[in-house]
């Protein structure tokens, strides 16, 4: 069989040129163009379609199969030429869309704890992880859990010494808490033995505020009382906490001193191995063997349980572990200075 | 307490290189702080010069000179001019060659003056910085010098002494002497100490008068258990102190008086016994030492009149009080310069007594100090046999046998240290060898017994009555840094509480939110404490450092006020802070309460549940406050200002973090703005106000903007939350949703149609969001509408819209029952 008027050298070149037609488009509007010109009802291969219902049979299977492959591939090719102009128009929109991300606007306000309430959570954490609990007490306090059960009697020199803050009247006993202490006692009254606790908090004194006084000032206080403990569990404690505190190379260093509540006493040293202007000794805070009038004022026998405190400034620690260098810095609310914090030290 | 070196060297022996620095490293290891160190400041030429000649010389100020020609050297004399008019030719004067410096860096160079040139200077005492004295040049003669012209002025004077200062501790009454300091200079060192008063009992007088009326004292203790007296005739008070002595005195920080009261400070600071010296011809009888009785009074030294107190110790004689014991003497038994004879008294008063009286009358002394911490029993003889030999010596009088010693002083009782006490108290292995030595070094008497030691402790050591102070002296002798270090293994711990986690949650909440957190003082005046508060009571402090800021607050907002203030006025414009904290909520007046119990022994059920319940209530609020722009204007976004609703969402962020949910009502207290406040409940409990400040109050702290505030009591939120929330199951079928616009009166709180809403609804609305408050055009005056986004879902099916219709016209339909809704087209 010969002759078939629509054969792959008539239907060839119509296909070539329609391809021709779409990889020439240059975007989505000129392809439904191309697509109307090239497999429209006008176009070349609909005219050789229309031809087949005229064409003798034996002619009609073989050139309707030539026409409907040539459709394939045309609608393959639209399809695809379609997917890449969709993705270049996308790309050009992104680029379109381009802003100057450098000049992005802030709306929402910059935050920040205050580096004393940050600390005291960061001390506190240090404690928590090693079992101990936070105790917590009120800051007008009976004088006898400022003083009495802490073995200053109200003769005491130490008593007068403290720069008390008394509430009017003075005969109700109320004062200002002078530290933390009258929460270990609190703790030493409400709690099951043994009882290893850590008391941060807010306490006053009569000091005038300067660069390095303030009457209101903070302190963290520890309290660990158990069976057998020594002054050696006492440096252990301290040496843990001054590492974490700051640094591995960190040590500490005990003198003795005096403290109507422990005995024996000891001012706590710490070496400071990132200290602003060079390593270096600072003094830190107080520490001691609980002292058994302590004990026996929380109705604790002193010759069963014994333990240790220590204490120490806020203030003063985050003076010189952040370089803080004016108290009024820590208290006159300036928003500038919580916010360099932000929430860690 | 100040410690001369030449003095201390008197005692221990010192390096030879031995600085104020250098003994103060020493005896910080021993427990005394160190304070600073202390000196004239004054360094060569200083020399003796003799003045050979003057020519006074009138001025044109009115003023004259002296043109004096001194002799500083043999074969050398200069001219000098000098303004004082003190002098006499042949006088032996201090000459501050040119070259010297005197304290204030005050460099003395030849220099032209008053037409002379002028070849050094004749040095004041206060030039010298030796005492107060500037009413002419220092005359060695009249202070019985009379050294070689050229004699170094520096050794001759002391100047070139200085002073260790060490902070004592309340313990340590015995360190209050140069004798008690070289004790622990011993320690510290290692070097002997060699004790000046020796071990030959002094002489002790007899035969006057002395009687102590003390029948109860104070806690059952004598006022006085000893009274030394001792009487030297023929004193000539006028005569000079020993340039030593004013040295000595001086840089031990006390001023040069007179002759016998000099006398009477050295030796108290020598041997820490205070003295006190009467004019014996002023004393009207014997000496009896007794409590006061009601309405004595007394005339102390420093010419005030004092109320006594039956509590006071007092010396008296025939006619009556004679003086403050141990506090203050008396003014009309004082010694003075016409003195001839004078008693000496050296006593030993307990230290309750002496504290109390002390701080009754305000009159802190360097006898009281003493006292107060205890003074050594068995040293009041030495140190009156040490002033009579001193009055001896400078004032030319001469003892007799005169004199007293009342002495009932009770013997110190043993203390028991078991064997192992120290060991288990401070972790170091002690041996028995070190624990007798080192409590033999600090003068303890030592037997060993059965089981440990008896001990008995030193007469200069009141504060060594138990084991553990005995532990303590053995620790701190030995030398802490031989305590071992371990670290202690607590009981499991249940972390931070939950009320600790959450007041951690609140705080980060805000801070993430953009609020900074502020630390005030709680200190606030009585009008700041009626800005938000009317009539409740407040704390008070009787000894305010100032008087505006004497109350405790009942509210934390006047103190951020006044923080916004401050942070305004250092142009500061957006400002968006919080602080949590106490307030201070006495539930009445404060008063007056029973003494308190002794701190001996654990007080009873009752009485530590009344000592509890003295302290007011100080529940933890938070309060925030906010001002300016929360968003600034910047490249395509436009600016926001903080308002009434930035206070309530903080206020809401606080609650939700806490694991709670606010509701609002709408309220007008005190220092808010009384339309754009609305009060915070929980479950119907108040918990505070959110909205916007009394502009009247901003302007009233020169705040001229709008300010935003809320304060909360966290105790309410931490009470109503708990600690494990429970799960809801998450519904994943589809959603309806509805918008509903409702026409009600316009003072119809939407929150409480909101609620309505969701009663009507019931549970098929999932989410109800208020999007719109309309009023103006096609609203009828005086109502508003108020459109609505609902979301329905169902658990179990696909919702329909006739479904949630039905819903919908449920809450319309209560909506229109309770409060006349009516649906909006």
């Amino acid at each position: 069989m010969s002759g078939n008027p629509i054969n792959p050298s008539v239907v060839d070149p119509v296909v070539e040129a329609a391809l021709a037609a779409i990889a020439a488009t240059l975007d989505i509007a000129s392809l439904r163009a191309a697509r109307g010109a090239t497999v429209g009802e006008q176009s070349e291969i609909s005219k050789l379609n229309a031809t087949l219902k005229n064409m003798p049979n034996e002619f009609k299977a073989e050139a309707g199969a030539l026409i409907g492959a040539a459709r394939g591939r045309l609608n393959q090719a639209f399809a695809a030429r379609e997917a890449e102009l969709a993705a270049v128009e996308e790309q050009a929109k992104l680029v379109a869309e381009a802003v100057d991300v450098t000049a992005a606007p802030t709306k929402l306000a910059i935050g920040g704890r205050h580096p004393l309430s940050l600390l005291m959570d960061q001390i506190s954490d240090v404690f928590v992880g090693m079992g101990w609990e936070i105790a917590e007490g009120p800051e007008v306090e009976s004088e006898w859990f400022n003083f009495d059960a802490l073995n200053f009697d109200a003769d005491h020199p130490a008593r007068a010494m403290q720069d008390t803050f008394f509430v009017d009247p003075v005969e109700s006993h109320l004062v200002l808490r002078t530290h933390t202490s009258p929460v270990q006692v609190r703790s030493l009254l409400e709690r099951e033995l043994p009882v290893y606790v850590l008391c941060p908090g807010r306490v006053f004194r009569t000091d005038e505020l300067d660069a390095t006084h303030t009457p209101v000032f903070h302190q963290v206080e520890g309290l660990a009382i158990d069976k057998g403990l020594t002054m050696a569990d006492l440096r252990g404690t301290l040496e843990h906490f001054a590492r974490i505190m700051f640094g591995p190379e960190a040590q500490i260093r005990l003198r003795p001193s005096f403290f109507p509540f422990t005995e024996p006493s000891a001012e706590l040293d710490v070496w400071h191995p990132n200290a602003k202007g060079g390593a270096r000794w600072v003094e830190w805070g107080g520490c001691g063997m609980v002292n058994p009038n302590v004990l026996k004022a929380a109705g604790i026998d002193p010759e069963v349980y014994q333990g240790f405190a220590f204490g120490m400034g806020i203030e003063r620690t985050l003076m010189f572990r952040n370089g803080v260098l004016d108290m009024h810095d820590m208290v006159e609310s300036d928003i500038r200075f919580s916010q360099q914090f932000g929430v860690s030290l | 307490m100040k410690v001369p070196l030449s003095w201390l060297a008197e005692y221990v022996d010192l390096p030879a290189k031995a600085t104020p620095d250098s003994v103060m490293a020493e005896l910080v290891k021993v427990g005394l702080e160190e304070e600073g160190s202390h000196g004239f400041e004054v360094s060569g030429p200083l020399v003796v010069g003799e003045v050979l000649e003057f020519t006074p010389e009138p001025q044109s100020n009115g003023k004259t000179i002296r043109w004096c020609q001194v002799q500083v050297a043999p074969g050398d004399v200069r001219g000098i001019v000098c303004g004082a008019s003190n002098f006499e030719v042949g006088d032996k004067v201090v000459v501050c060659l040119p070259g010297a410096i005197l304290p204030g860096n005050f460099e003395i160079a030849a220099r032209s003056t008053y037409g002379h040139i002028s070849d050094g200077m004749m040095a004041s005492g206060r030039e010298l910085g030796l005492s107060d004295d500037h009413d002419g040049i220092l005359r060695l003669g009249v202070m019985g010098l009379d050294p070689e012209v050229g004699t170094d002025a520096l050794e001759l004077l002391s100047l070139n002494d200085s002073a260790a200062e060490v902070n004592v501790t309340p313990d340590r009454g015995y360190c209050f002497s140069i004798r008690g300091i070289a004790r622990e200079y011993a320690h510290a060192t290692g070097v002997d100490f060699k004790d000046q008063i020796g071990n030959a009992q002094p002489e002790l007088g007899h035969g006057f008068v002395v009687k102590i009326d003390d029948p109860s004292g104070i806690r059952g203790k004598l006022g006085c258990d000893r009274f030394v007296a001792r009487h030297v005739v023929g004193v000539d008070a006028t005569r000079p102190t020993p340039p030593w002595m004013v040295a000595r005195l001086k840089l031990a920080g006390m001023r040069s008086i007179s002759l016998v009261v000099d006398i009477t400070n050295y030796v108290m600071l020598e041997l820490g016994q205070p003295i006190h010296a009467y004019d014996f011809d002023k004393l009207t009888g014997g000496i009896t030492v007794r409590r006061a009785k009601a309405g004595e009074k007394l005339v102390t030294l420093d010419g005030q009149t004092r109320k006594l107190d039956v509590e006071d110790l007092l010396i008296t004689d025939e006619s009556g009080p004679i003086g403050l014991a141990g506090v203050m003497g008396g003014e009309a038994t004082e010694v003075t310069n016409s003195t001839v004879n004078v008693l000496i008294e050296a006593a030993h008063f307990d230290p309750v007594t002496i504290a109390r009286s002390a701080r009754r009358h305000k009159l802190g002394s360097e006898a009281s100090k003493r006292y107060e911490r205890g003074v050594d029993t068995n040293v009041a003889e030495y140190a009156a046999a040490r002033v009579v030999q001193l009055l001896e010596l400078h004032a030319g009088g001469s003892a007799d046998s005169l004199g007293a010693d009342v002495n009932q002083v009770k013997p110190t009782a043993p203390i028991f240290l078991p064997l192992e006490f120290t060991t288990s108290l401070v972790g170091v292995d002690y041996t028995q060898e070190q624990i007798t030595s080192v409590l033999s070094d600090i003068g303890c008497v030592v037997a060993q017994v059965d089981g440990g030691f008896e001990v008995i402790a030193p007469s200069w050591r009141p504060d060594i009555t138990h084991k553990t102070d005995l532990a303590e002296e053995i620790a701190r002798i030995s030398g802490y840094q031989h305590i071992p270090s371990r670290l202690p293994v607590a009981p499991p711990g249940r972390g931070l509480t939950l009320r600790q986690r959450q007041r951690r949650q609140a705080l980060s909440a805000l801070v993430g939110s953009g609020h900074t957190e502020v630390l005030t003082y709680p200190f606030v005046s009585e009008e700041e404490n009626s800005w938000f508060t009317a009539g409740l009571p407040s704390v008070k402090l009787a000894n305010a450092l100032q008087e505006e800021s004497s109350q405790m607050r009942l509210r934390i907002l006047p103190g951020l006020i006044a923080a916004a203030k401050r942070n305004l006025s250092r142009g500061l414009t957006d400002i968006a802070i919080f602080e949590e904290g106490s307030v201070f909520l006495p539930a009445k007046k404060i008063t007056a309460t029973n003494p308190l119990p002794s701190g001996i022994e654990r007080p009873s059920v009752e009485t530590l549940a009344a000592l509890q319940s003295t302290s007011p209530a100080q529940p933890k609020h938070l309060a925030i406050l906010l001002t300016g722009e929360r968003v600034k204007q910047q490249t395509n976004v436009s600016a926001a200002a903080y308002d009434y609703s930035d206070a309530i969402e903080a206020a809401r962020a606080v609650a939700r973090a806490i694991g709670v949910e606010l509701e609002l009502k709408s309220a007008a207290p005190k220092g808010y703005h009384p339309g754009r406040t609305a009060e915070l409940l929980l479950d119907g409990k108040h918990v505070g106000f959110a909205g916007e400040l009394d502009p009247r109050l901003a302007s009233d702290n020169d705040i001229s903007r709008r300010v935003s505030v809320a304060e909360i009591d966290l105790e309410v939120l931490y009470a109503a939350a708990t600690g494990v929330r429970q799960a809801t199951p998450i519904m994943v079928m589809p959603a309806a949703t509805q918008d509903l616009s409702l026409l009600v009166e316009a003072e119809l709180p939407a929150a409480t149609l909101q609620a309505t809403i969701v009663e009507g609804a019931g549970e098929l609305l999932e989410q109800i969001r208020l999007i719109e408050d309309y009023r103006g055009s096609n609203i009828p005056e005086g109502k508003k509408s108020l459109t609505f986004a609902l979301r329905f879902r169902a658990e179990d099916r696909t919702l329909t819209q006739v479904e949630a219709t039905e819903s919908r016209d449920r809450a319309v339909a209560l909506a229109h029952e309770r409060f006349g809704a009516i649906i909006r087209a």
